[in-house]
């Protein structure tokens, strides 16, 4: 399918494509690596007049720790984050998520800040970046702010960027002593979409869940924390009792809609399972394991 | 209408053509450029037969526009055989039957092309992960599997011997 026609731009440089986007401010939409874009253009659901293409903004590509967090430059390709020797390191919840991001032909053009501005329920980074407590950075006609990934799902495909801004970086911040965070995912065959993935990040003092953030995928209608489960963990002894608790109360906030991946029972047992799952590896990884 | 003038070097032989904003990367190969090695199987960006490499990736070409490619280096299934000689690739899937119907078979000699250049020694399973953005309808997948690997050896093979 082919989709509408449109005007094409391909500044290379951060502000040129500022200085489009205001001028065409309305109809004009970012191409990240458009492997969520085009297929949507090709159906015919998004029909922009504009494209401006940000892959010349070589600038945007990185991956690096920098202070307290880890700097992902948005334009960085799924694939390299896969391979970032920092991230397989120090960063297991976000290695776990690049690995089950779509296939790898698809990784080779994908984006992390487009994963992300793309606001869908169904992509992984936004479960990932809830859990870790990310920050957005967005750069915009009057200069720089940064948005706490809480406030910036605002709605399904909606983010908090206004129509002039791009989304330049994300911070992640640094694990402290004691934390560990894993993904889990159930998926129907290799490069499909979540039926239901979960995101944890903790930290343990001894065997104790001091601190612990929870994101869930595509079982709701805007990517959501599980604050439910987040507060069964927190201040409990890491055992089997505690980590069945926190499943089974993300299974009853999740909000899935039936469809060709589940029914809405099915989904929320999935989900507890993948919470339980996504607990389990973080704290035998907190604990210093793998 | 926006049109653009694009330039890409598609095996070797560098060529520029007029396109519109719009066209798809796989509709300029096969319409435009008149190669139809490189296949579309989806609508839907879940298949992989359009797999080409581009910028030295392999990408799939129907998820991707024209206008994108200009100045890229550009590599499909028609420049494989060099001299008329089968590629390793080709000689595997020859060898070892990795196809059936044979429609998936440049998406999947173009991915692997692509990741045996950063990995020329893969496992089993690296070969699996590898391929996983390549459907094949006919297969199970496990004469692929066998066809990449002979190809990875032989051109291991042919590096040693150099
Ligand atoms: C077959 C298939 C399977 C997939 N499976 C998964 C999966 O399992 N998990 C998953 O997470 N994803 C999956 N995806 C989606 C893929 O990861 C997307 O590429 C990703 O969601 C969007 O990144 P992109 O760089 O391609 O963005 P684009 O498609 O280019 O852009 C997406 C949206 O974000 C906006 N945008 C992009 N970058 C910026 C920016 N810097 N600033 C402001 N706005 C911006 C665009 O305007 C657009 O509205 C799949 C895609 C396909 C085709
Ligand atoms: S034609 Fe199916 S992925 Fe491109
Ligand atoms: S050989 Fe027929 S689809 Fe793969």
């Amino acid at each position: 399918m082919i989709p509408g026609a449109f005007e094409y731009h391909s500044p290379t440089s951060l502000d040129e494509a500022l200085s489009l986007l205001k001028q065409h401010s309305g109809d004009a939409k970012i191409l990240a690596g458009g492997q969520s874009l085009i297929p949507a253009m090709r159906f015919r659901l998004a029909v922009p007049s504009t494209l401006i293409d940000i892959n010349g903004l070589n600038d945007l590509r990185y991956v690096e720790e920098r202070g307290d967090h880890l700097a992902i430059g948005a334009m960085t390709l799924e694939s390299s984050l896969e391979d970032a020797a920092v991230v397989r390191q120090s960063y297991p919840l976000l290695h776990d998520t690049a690995l089950v991001i779509a296939d790898p032909l698809v990784r080779n053009m994908a984006t992390v800040g487009g994963n992300i501005a793309h606001a869908d329920p169904a992509n992984d980074h936004p479960a990932t970046m809830l859990a870790y407590n990310a920050t957005v950075v967005a750069k915009g006609p009057n200069g720089e702010r940064t948005i706490a990934i809480d406030d910036f799902f605002t709605g399904l495909f909606e983010n908090a960027l206004t129509e002039d801004e791009i989304l330049t970086e994300i911070r992640v911040p640094k694990p402290g002593a004691g934390s560990g965070g894993a993904y889990t995912k159930f998926e129907r065959k290799v490069g499909d979409y979540a039926i239901s993935a979960a995101a944890v990040q903790l930290k343990l003092e001894g065997n104790t869940i001091a601190e612990a953030r929870i994101g869930l995928t595509n079982v709701s209608a805007v990517p959501m924390r599980a604050p439910g489960a987040e507060s069964a963990l927190v201040g409990k002894s890491a055992d089997a009792g505690t980590i069945e608790a926190a499943g089974q109360a993300a299974a009853a906030e999740c909000d899935p809609s039936p469809d060709l991946r589940g029914s809405v029972d099915y989904k929320r047992d999935i989900t507890r399972v993948m919470v339980k799952r996504s607990i389990d590896k973080a704290v035998a990884r907190a604990k210093g394991g793998n | 209408m926006s049109e653009h003038e694009v330039t890409v070097t598609i095996n070797g032989e560098k060529i520029t053509k007029k396109v519109e904003a719009r066209t798809l990367l796989v509709h300029f190969i096969r319409e435009d450029l008149a190669l139809t090695g490189t296949h579309i199987g989806c609508d839907t960006t879940s298949c992989g037969a359009c797999t080409v490499i581009v910028r030295g990736k392999p990408v799939k070409s129907c998820t991707m526009f024209a206008v994108q490619a200009d100045g890229a280096d550009i590599e499909t299934i028609e420049g494989l055989a060099a001299g008329g000689e089968l590629h390793p690739l080709q000689e595997g899937f020859w060898e070892k039957h990795g196809l059936q119907c044979g429609y998936c078979t440049q998406g999947m000699i173009m991915s692997a092309k692509g990741f045996l250049a950063e990995n020329p020694n893969p496992t089993e399973d690296e070969i699996r992960h590898g391929i996983s953005g390549n459907l094949c309808r006919c297969t199970g997948y496990n004469k692929i599997v066998e066809a990449i690997q002979y190809a990875a050896e032989k051109l291991q093979a042919a590096e040693g011997g150099e």
